[in-house]
Parts: structure tokens; C-alpha cells; sequence
């Protein structure tokens, strides 16, 4: 059989999977006694059709967007971190002790210490993981599943018993102080006008994006994002082109690790200015439906984090106004998992027969 | 801690152990035959969700019980097309599953009874009843044996000693059938299998309905037996516990069923941290109690406490020479 065309493989084949993953939800929509288009009307209305939708989008966009570089980065050197959740869960920790370490005078030096200190403790939950799969072999899908329970119950623990400010009922931190507090996109000049006061957009966007281009860098313009991708493909062929196994997991998973974690800056630091439970909400699992959909590409992934912002905004905007529960939005998430990812092949096959028929017409 | 306290713990060790062993003896066919499952936590809740739903529209339990079966079985039938046909990444795929049983579950149950996504409380027949075994009562007073049998052995519902059963039944299976012999060699070396005429894909479909129905029953007995009704996310992880159990027996029976007595028991001593305060003399936090099924798994994955060497083919797909 015949290859496809770069374009069929790139664009026409995730396209497809999306609009199968959208087709059954339809289905699901109908079976449940909703109905597809209004439904579909009230998420476009919700998520984009207003300057407070449009701020929500792209709030959960941008915590998917570092979650699914996050994912796609591990993917690249063959690495599935499904434990994406835990490792912002930790992020999360992270920047609250450093928001509530000191008293902030502005968000300009809070903003680099918050996103260290969101690195390098997300970084620091996949290491272990990480270490484990490449000197003692143990299947890192386990282990950093094993790892956001564990995160879990680490945060209770924290939340409970040590963060909470005497006499809060709440597991939660004390507030951030004033100067830890970042500036939200209607607060930036020119902006304004576009964005409501009340939406948790944030400047974190711009660091997202940024993000975005620096895995770009790394994986297609560096050596380590060379060594990391031929790791990936074939690990005999790497380590016989002196490539060390232990030295890309590490790195590939510190990288995701940081990645996760750097998304407790836009949703402890920019939104809820606290460290709450569960203040993750399940973004890092969608990072592997926007990995997935985005294909391990970092402007993939920017796309499919919109999406997904879309999506998610949308959903809970159904949640709201119909008698459509919000939980369709994790149905929707979970069929994009399976064509994108599972059912790849199968939405390949297809392609490749119908391209199989015209070329032999043309022939 | 007394007696009675004692016998307390383990009674509830029976019963949180019972859905960790019929999930983790469902993981074992499927890995056992090179097919690896993380949705196992999927395909117990939709077996939850059904057989809660379907017990309180017939008020069966037993109808209940095969619906939850086949809401599982259908999962499970996804699960294959996509690692046996079509060659897909079988994480993956179990990753989607979970997801899709999480949403459609609250979908489901909210668009039918329209209670906030659980379904209504079971009683009478529509849940399954605590049996009293023979003699339990006229051997109630001996001394320690009697209670033991009495409170502990007796008095669980029938999933209860179904999942005990199906421990050496799948020992037998596995150890001492044809189809057994099949299984596991599928699991190691599908070339080899292929070779000798018999078909992989079918032996691995198989192992995957297998899974599906243990996942039913343990799904249904969440539902129908230790709780009365589904509520939203019920399993709670079990799924996950019941793959850390499978890694904890490295693959085989036996070892499933103490593997899932012992995580069972840490989630009765979780319900109470009075206890274990009496025992330990310093008090442990419940949320470290929570972790601790996971914590002992990455040590065991680590190999610190003896090595667990899955099926050597487990998660690759298997493509026919041509």
C-alpha cells in the first residue's frame, strides 16, 4: 500500500478522528434526550460568542496548553506521563509556598519565583517516575498513575493539616498576598476593551505561548530535542548512536514534569489566588486528548488546546442552561482519546483504502 | 484492640477486598493473554451504573447484575477492536475507556432518573443479600472459632464467595487447561501460539471478554451489594488498586488474592484511624492511609520488594507474518 500525502496524514486524518469523536457525541446528545444543534449553539454562544466566554476559552486553553506540551514532550522520547495531574497538583504547591513565602511588593518578581517554584516541584514529582523507569525498569504509566494518587493524598494531608490558616474550615491556603497577584488580560493596555473584568485570563497566556515555542525549539531546532525524538522512535538506534536511555528519561520527563507544574502559575497564581483541593480539575488528563489531537506537535497542541478551551468552557456553559449535564465534556474528551490515539490506525486504514481507489482510477 | 474490634476490620477487609479481587482477576486474563487493561476502573463503573439502574427499574438483582455485565462486555469489546484489530496503543485506549465510562455513566444515570447523576436506592431484591451460612448461629458461641465463622465467613452476599471461588478456578484455568496453557503462552510469545496453528486474535478476544465479565460482577457488586445504588465516580480508583494488586501478585491467582486481602485491609483501616492509633501509639494521618496501596506498589514496581516481570508480549500488538 501506498503512502499518504503529508497533508492527509497531518491534517485530513486527526480531522477526521475529530469529527467521528464529535459525530458519537452527537449521538450521545440524542440518546439522552438532547438535542445536537441547540446544544452546539449554546456552547458557541457560551465559550466565544461573548468577551466573558472568550476569557474563560482561553483560560482553560491556556492550562491545557502547558499540559499537553507537557504530554507531548514525554510522547516524543516514547515516554506516556499520565501523571500530568499529579505533577501540576504539585506545581500547584509549589508556587503557593512561594506566593506565601514572602510579601510580594509587585507580580513582576513574583511571577519568575511562582514559575521556578511550580518547575521544578512539578519536575520533581515526575523524577521519581522517571528514575524508576530508567534504572529500575518499572513501567512508567504505573508508577505516575500511582503518582497522582499519591500527589492526592499529599495535598489532603498539606491542606488539612498544615496550610490552613487557623480557623478556616476550608482545606485550602490563606490568600496570596496583593503583590502576588497577576495581572488579567482586561488589565493589560489595549486589551481591556476586548476582555471582561471577570474572566481569570491571564498574562500566563503569553508565557503559555511562549512555552509553545520553546518546545518548538527544542525538539526540532536543538540537539537534545534531536536526541530526545530518536529515542523515541527507535531506542537500539539511539543508544547506538551513543545516546544515553537514562540520561533523555530523566530529561524528557523533568521537561514534562516542569511543564505540568508551570500550569499552577495561570490557575493557583492567576485564578484562585489560593491553594484549593483539587485545583487541577482533570486538565492534566486532558493534556493527553490535546497531545493526542494536537499529534506531539507543539503548534498541534496549541490548536488542540483551543479546542479543548473551547470545549470545556462550552460544556459547562451546557451545564448551566440545559438539561444537559457538564460531565459531556469528559465523554467528548474520552472519544477524542480513543480516535485520535487508540483508533489511529483504524481512521488510517480508511484513508489509505479511499487513496488506494482514486489512485487507481487516475491510474 | 479486642476481639470484637478485630473481627470488625477483617469483615470489612472481606468486603472493600471482594471488588479490588474480582477487578484484579479480570486484569490477569487480559495481561495474562499480552492485552494490558487500565480500564479496568472504567468498565466497573459502567457495570456499577447499569446493574444499580437496572436492578431498580426490574427490582432484580440478578437482572441488574447481567446488564452491569453487559455495559462492561461492551467496553471491553472496544477495548479489543482497538488492541487486537486495529493495533492501537492499548494505554491509550484504556486511558479513553476510563473517560468514557466516567462521563457517560453521569449522562446516563442523571438523563434516566434525574437525581444529580446517581440512581435511586436499591433495597429488598433489587440488592443482593447477606447469606447465612449452616450452623452459623448454633456455633456461635465457641469460643473464637464461632464468631470467626459466625460474623467473619458468614453472613457476606453471594458475589462475596463467588470472587473467593473464582481464585482457584482461575488457577485451575490458567494451570491446568488446554485453554490455560493457550492463554498464557499468548501472553509471551504470540509467534509462537500463531505457529502452532491456533489463533491469536481469538484467544485474545477472548481473554478481553473474560476481563469484561469479572469487571461486571465487581461493578455490580459496588453497586448492588456493598452499597445500595451507583453514585458519581463510585469505584473511586478501585480499578487502579486492582491493577496495583496484579502487579503486587506478579500476574498469578494466589498471589491476586492476597495482594487484594492486604489493600482491602489497608481501606478498612482507613474507615479507622482510631485503631491504628491504638496500635502504632502515634497518630497517622488518614490520607497517608489512603496512599499506602500506591506507595507499597512503586516500591514492588521498583523491585525493592522482589521483582514483578510482566508477560513478556504485554501491550504490543501482534501483526501475522505474511
Amino acid at each position: 500500500m501506498q503512502r499518504l500525502p503529508v497533508w492527509a496524514d497531518v491534517v485530513l486524518v486527526p480531522i477526521l478522528s475529530l469529527l467521528a469523536a464529535f459525530l458519537i457525541s452527537a449521538l450521545v446528545i440524542l440518546g439522552i434526550g438532547g438535542n445536537p444543534v441547540e446544544a452546539l449553539q449554546v456552547m458557541v454562544t457560551g465559550a466565544l460568542g461573548s468577551a466573558y466566554g472568550w476569557g474563560y476559552t482561553l483560560y482553560y486553553a491556556t492550562n491545557f496548553m502547558f499540559t499537553g506540551l507537557a504530554v507531548a514532550v514525554a510522547f516524543r522520547a516514547s515516554l506516556f506521563n499520565i501523571g500530568g495531574e499529579g505533577q501540576a497538583m504539585l506545581g500547584g504547591l509549589g508556587v503557593a509556598l512561594v506566593c506565601l513565602a514572602v510579601d510580594w511588593p509587585h507580580w513582576a518578581l513574583a511571577l519568575p519565583a511562582a514559575m521556578l517554584g511550580g518547575a521544578v516541584f512539578g519536575a520533581a514529582w515526575a523524577a521519581i517516575p522517571a528514575w524508576l523507569q530508567a534504572k529500575r525498569g518499572s513501567h512508567i504509566v504505573i508508577t505516575t498513575i500511582m503518582f497522582n494518587f499519591i500527589a492526592a493524598s499529599v495535598l489532603v494531608y498539606l491542606l488539612v493539616n498544615v496550610l490552613r490558616p487557623p480557623g478556616s474550615m476550608d482545606p485550602a491556603t490563606a490568600r496570596f498576598p496583593e503583590g502576588a497577584g497577576l495581572p488579567t488580560l482586561h488589565d493589560i493596555p489595549g486589551l481591556g476593551g476586548i476582555f471582561d473584568r471577570n474572566t481569570p485570563a491571564n498574562i500566563t497566556l503569553f508565557l503559555a505561548l511562549a512555552c509553545v515555542g520553546l518546545v518548538w525549539l527544542l525538539l526540532f531546532r536543538s540537539r537534545l530535542g534531536y536526541e530526545i525524538r530518536a529515542f523515541g522512535k527507535s531506542e537500539p538506534a539511539a543508544v547506538y548512536a551513543g545516546i544515553s536511555p537514562v540520561r533523555i528519561t530523566m530529561i524528557a520527563m523533568l521537561i514534562s514534569g516542569g511543564l505540568s507544574g508551570l500550569m499552577a502559575v495561570n490557575n493557583v497564581m492567576g485564578e484562585a489566588e489560593r491553594l484549593v483541593l483539587n485545583s487541577v480539575e482533570g486538565a492534566g488528563f486532558i493534556g493527553i486528548a490535546v497531545a493526542l489531537m494536537g499529534r506531539n506537535h507543539p503548534v498541534g497542541v496549541m490548536f488542540a488546546a483551543l479546542l479543548f478551551g473551547f470545549l470545556y468552557q462550552g460544556g459547562a456553559e451546557l451545564g448551566l442552561w440545559t438539561t444537559i449535564p457538564l460531565e459531556l465534556r469528559t465523554v467528548v474528551q474520552a472519544l477524542v482519546i480513543l480516535f485520535t490515539g487508540a483508533l489511529d490506525t483504524m481512521m488510517r486504514m480508511g484513508v489509505e483504502r479511499v487513496f488506494a481507489l482514486f489512485a487507481r482510477r487516475a491510474a | 484492640m479486642d476481639f470484637g474490634t478485630l473481627l470488625q476490620i477483617l469483615d470489612s477487609t472481606v468486603r472493600l477486598g471482594v471488588p479490588l479481587l474480582l477487578a484484579c482477576l479480570a486484569g490477569l486474563y487480559s495481561e495474562r493473554a499480552g492485552v494490558f487493561d487500565i480500564g479496568l476502573e472504567g468498565k466497573m463503573l459502567m457495570a456499577a451504573m447499569l446493574s444499580g439502574a437496572a436492578a431498580f427499574v426490574t427490582g432484580s438483582v440478578w437482572l441488574g447484575c447481567l446488564a452491569g455485565i453487559g455495559g462492561s462486555l461492551v467496553l471491553a469489546a472496544i477495548h479489543g477492536a482497538a488492541a487486537i484489530t486495529f493495533r492501537g496503543n492499548q494505554l491509550i485506549s484504556g486511558v479513553a475507556i476510563n473517560f468514557l465510562a466516567s462521563g457517560l455513566t453521569v449522562l446516563m444515570a442523571q438523563s434516566w432518573f434525574g437525581q444529580g447523576g446517581r440512581t435511586p436506592a436499591l433495597d429488598g431484591g433489587a440488592r443482593f443479600q447477606a447469606l447465612t451460612l449452616p450452623l452459623a448461629d448454633t456455633l456461635r458461641p465457641v469460643p473464637v472459632l464461632g464468631p470467626v465463622y459466625a460474623d467473619l465467613i458468614s453472613g457476606h452476599t453471594a458475589l462475596v464467595y463467588l470472587a473467593f471461588a473464582a481464585v482457584p478456578v482461575t488457577w485451575w484455568v490458567l494451570y491446568r487447561t488446554r485453554f490455560g496453557l493457550r492463554l498464557r503462552a499468548v501472553g509471551e510469545n504470540p509467534g509462537a501460539v500463531d505457529t502452532a496453528g491456533i489463533s491469536v486474535t481469538r484467544l485474545r478476544y477472548t481473554a478481553v471478554a473474560i476481563t469484561g465479565l469479572l469487571s461486571g460482577l465487581a461493578g455490580a457488586y459496588m453497586a448492588t451489594a456493598l452499597q445500595a445504588g451507583f453514585g458519581k465516580e463510585m469505584t473511586a480508583g478501585r480499578g487502579y488498586i486492582a491493577l496495583a494488586a496484579l502487579i503486587f501478585a506478579k500476574w498469578r491467582p494466589w498471589g491476586a488474592l492476597w495482594a487484594c486481602l492486604l489493600f482491602g485491609f489497608f481501606q478498612a483501616i482507613a474507615l479507622r484511624p482510631d485503631v491504628v492509633e491504638a496500635i502504632v501509639r502515634v497518630k497517622v494521618p488518614v490520607p497517608a492511609l489512603d496512599a499506602l496501596p500506591y506507595v507499597l506498589t512503586v516500591f514492588i514496581l521498583a523491585g525493592f520488594i522482589g521483582k514483578a516481570i510482566p508477560p513478556r508480549a504485554g501491550g504490543e500488538p501482534y501483526v501475522k507474518e505474511r
